[in-house]
């Protein structure tokens, strides 16, 4: 929905009026039907006006010629959010067999200042898949010049997922994902591609393959900053279906209790604790003694049950998300002592 | 490289760490202001909000180019945000806001984004929303149900989700908003829910939120859409609700706003995406009512409906009382310790909301630095319903005092939050699309 000119309203200086052109000569502009006395009147510039009333004249009577081809161009360039325009101009590259690579370029140069339209990345995704597998370095090449820009990019995000599972090109994206995590460790955008990779890609064997290796790279992220949510909700995502191992693997537990002993940072720690004990892991002797010693003056005595022990010191450190809490607790089983 | 001069951090860090100084230099001038300043400050500024969206539905200017395939979409965030205020549109805008909707109307079903364009799913979610919001026999008889009807056939992908337009993107947002016309237009049927609810779940990701597409990150506007479509058609039971919650819990940020994704800016609309969310589960699904020791042996039922979905006056009758979403599961359904509290800071999003997001002169925005627009004067407004009218265990009655930040003057129309709608326009477009 977001859209700003696009640069090649540069070229709008000297733009000469189409009913001057004598190309179109020929052809009686359609204006829009707004009725008498419209709601949400737009003040259109002139020559968006004349550009869309040649338009309609065009799409009417669906005239898939080489100047209805650029006036689709023109009619992009003015608002690139008309997602009729794009589409009649899908049917002109199917009647006319317009160059591809053409095409690609003039997405390009509207994705500069456009970069967050469904209707340019849609556009993009039809023609890769015309141009097939070999349009695959190109299209990552693409999104990595748009990430570079903006490396949380919702569709430019979409658009690289498309590319790999539909064109392919696996082989380098754990160390794009890699890069871009040591550029920006926060970057959340590129924990889910690296989930997209490490559960998806042809090339590395799948999750559980790759758990291990993951499970170490992330408790290293962790480690380095507590308070990023990112790898904590990754850590917990490598073991999807599977929370058996989850609680049972002991990198698990004893990173919450690393970021605990701390005393700073540790509300994810804390918030993944009491995940983990509510699906049945079952702590020792050293947890209690790390959660005891989070106690404030204000929490009062810890209940003996840790998790609830664990919403407790939650209610007060993270008093933002207090009623979650203290609703994760009543849902905590009515359990004598955990002891 | 020039370590030097680099400000600390990563582009995340930094970004977040400028959004909060602007944020806290705000609530430290609240706090360092007199107190008459402080109502003022704290005040929904009605007046020039209603000034700012008729000034809109009336002119836009030529920077509105932009939006020109997404007019039916200006007509209902004003016309909604007006509805929210408590506000009438005299008759003759009324008329004119019927007669422009009916010339988007596409002949052969559906809206497109202004007269003659291709019908489109999201503006035809937008026109059918600003006629009921607009409410009354003519607005709504001007919508052609048979032939939207059709136009959400044609959308329908053979893998059951829905595509935006002719040839165009699948997404959630697409079942969405096509789930929801077919619903509040009473013309949903088992061939148009087959297999949403498989698409839909394939797009609850690791995090707990749901993406736009399988793969996608979790996204606060998909996670709306995407379990408002999974209760319309029942299958909310699907997704792991559990680590939606503990996803959409940790949305809320520091500076009392919502954040669409996981370490992303705040953004005052998300206020509605993820708040609404909130408001999604409480009120219709069973699994905020779990508690302990459930205070009514009718927990089972507290679900929007409990019955087989298949058309959409089954989804919304509910176990045949009158009162749809009714308010009588409601009750009982909530978690026992604080009752009636919603799980996310409704306070703290409402301080938001109106010192950050609120434009004093009218209209209301993202974050502070950023203009006022239309998009965010309504989801800003939606949100700040929800919260109000988040204690709430009986939508009909007013919310209580201490649930509404600065004067109880600011307390807007309840909506129903799965379309999006102020109630008692949902109440009637509801009892007219069934008679018909």
């Amino acid at each position: 929905m977001e859209s700003d000119e696009g640069d090649e309203q540069q070229q709008e200086a000297e733009r000469l009026p189409l009913s001057q052109r004598p190309e179109w000569s020929d052809v009686t502009p359609i204006p829009q039907d707004d009725g008498p006395n419209p709601v949400v009147p737009i003040a259109y510039k002139p020559e968006f006006s004349e550009t869309m009333s040649y338009f309609r004249a065009v799409y009417y009577s669906d005239e898939r010629s080489s100047r209805s081809f650029q006036l689709t161009k023109e009619a992009i360039c003015l608002n690139p959010g008309n997602y009729t325009v794009w589409h009649f101009r899908r049917q002109i590259i199917e009647t006319l067999h317009t160059d591809l690579q053409d095409e690609l370029a003039f997405v390009g140069r509207i994705a500069k200042s456009n970069s967050k339209n469904y209707q340019l990345w849609h556009h993009r995704r039809w023609v890769a898949e015309k141009l097939g597998t070999g349009a695959v370095n190109k299209e990552l090449q693409f999104t990595k010049k748009m990430l570079s820009l903006d490396a949380k990019n919702y569709h430019a995000w979409s658009y690289r997922q498309w590319v790999l599972q539909a064109l392919g090109g696996w082989e380098d994206e754990l160390d794009y994902c890699q890069i871009l995590l040591g550029e920006d460790i926060f970057n959340n955008s590129a924990w889910n591609q690296r989930y997209f990779v490490v559960t998806r890609s042809p090339l590395l064997g799948g999750l559980i393959a790759m758990r291990d290796s993951e499970v170490n790279f992330t408790i290293e992220a962790i480690l380095g900053n507590p308070e990023n949510e990112s790898p904590w909700r990754y850590l917990r995502g490598l073991y999807k279906d599977d929370t058996e191992s989850w609680i049972n693997d002991p990198r698990i537990s004893s990173v919450c209790l690393k970021v605990l002993s701390t005393k700073s940072n540790y509300v994810f720690a804390l918030s993944t604790l009491l995940d983990l004990i509510c699906h049945g892991f079952r702590p020792s002797e050293e947890f209690r003694e790390a959660i005891n010693a989070l106690n404030t003056p204000d929490s009062g005595p810890l209940d003996s049950d840790l998790g609830r022990a664990i919403c407790r010191v939650l209610e007060c450190v993270d008093p933002l998300r207090c009623n979650y809490w203290l609703w994760r607790k009543s849902k905590l089983p009515l359990t004598v002592s955990s002891q | 490289m020039e370590p030097d001069r680099e400000p600390r951090g990563t582009v995340t860090q930094r970004e977040q760490s400028m959004v909060l100084n602007d944020v806290n230099m705000l609530y430290h001038i609240y706090a360092s202001v007199p107190p008459l300043a402080q109502k003022l400050m704290m005040e929904l500024q009605r007046k020039n909000h209603v000034e700012y969206l008729l000034r809109g539905l009336q002119q836009l200017g030529p920077s509105f180019c932009s939006l020109d395939a997404n007019r039916p979409w200006i007509c209902y965030w004003i016309l909604h945000s007006m509805a929210l205020l408590g506000e009438f549109i005299d008759a003759d805008l009324e008329d004119r806001t019927i007669e422009f909707l009916s010339r988007c109307q596409d002949p052969n079903g559906g809206y497109g984004g202004g007269p003659g364009q291709m019908p489109h799913l999201a503006t035809t979610y937008a026109a059918v929303n600003a006629l009921i919001s607009l409410g009354g026999e003519k607005s709504l008889s001007s919508i052609n149900r048979s032939k939207v009807y059709t136009f959400l056939k044609c959308m329908k992908d053979p893998s059951g989700a829905f595509r935006m337009h002719d040839a165009g993107e699948i997404d959630v947002r697409a079942c969405y908003t096509a789930i929801s016309v077919a619903s509040i237009l009473n013309i949903l049927d088992d061939e148009l829910l087959q297999n949403v609810g498989n698409y839909i779940l394939s797009c609850q990701t690791y995090e707990g939120g749901i993406a736009g597409e399988p793969g996608s990150e979790a996204h606060g506007g998909y996670t709306f859409c995407g379990l408002a479509a999974m209760i319309l058609i029942n299958e909310a039971d699907r997704l792991d609700l559990d680590a939606l919650i503990g996803w959409v819990v940790f949305r809320q940020g520091v500076e009392g706003g919502f954040q669409g994704r996981t370490n992303k800016l705040v953004d005052g609309c998300y206020s509605f995406w993820q708040g609404g969310v909130f408001a999604l589960l409480r009120r219709f699904h069973s699994i905020i009512g779990e508690s302990p020791t459930p205070v009514d042996q009718r927990g089972a039922e507290c679900s929007i409906d409990n019955t087989q979905t298949t058309t959409a006056s089954d989804v919304s009758e509910g176990d045949g009382s009158s009162d749809e979403i009714s308010s009588q599961g409601d009750e009982h359904c909530h978690f026992q310790h604080r009752e009636r509290e919603p799980l996310f800071h409704s306070i703290a999003l409402q301080r938001y909301l109106l010192l950050c997001s609120q434009d004093p002169g009218g209209g209301l925005r993202d974050k502070l630095r950023k203009p006022r627009d239309y998009y965010h004067t309504c989801y800003c407004l939606s949100g700040l319903s929800i919260c109000q009218h988040s204690w709430l265990k009986d939508e009909d009655s007013s919310p209580l005092p201490h649930a509404v930040l600065g004067p109880y003057s600011n307390v807007l129309e309840p909506v129903h939050p799965v379309f999006n709608i102020v109630l008692d326009r949902y109440h009637e477009a509801h009892a007219f699309f069934s008679r018909s």
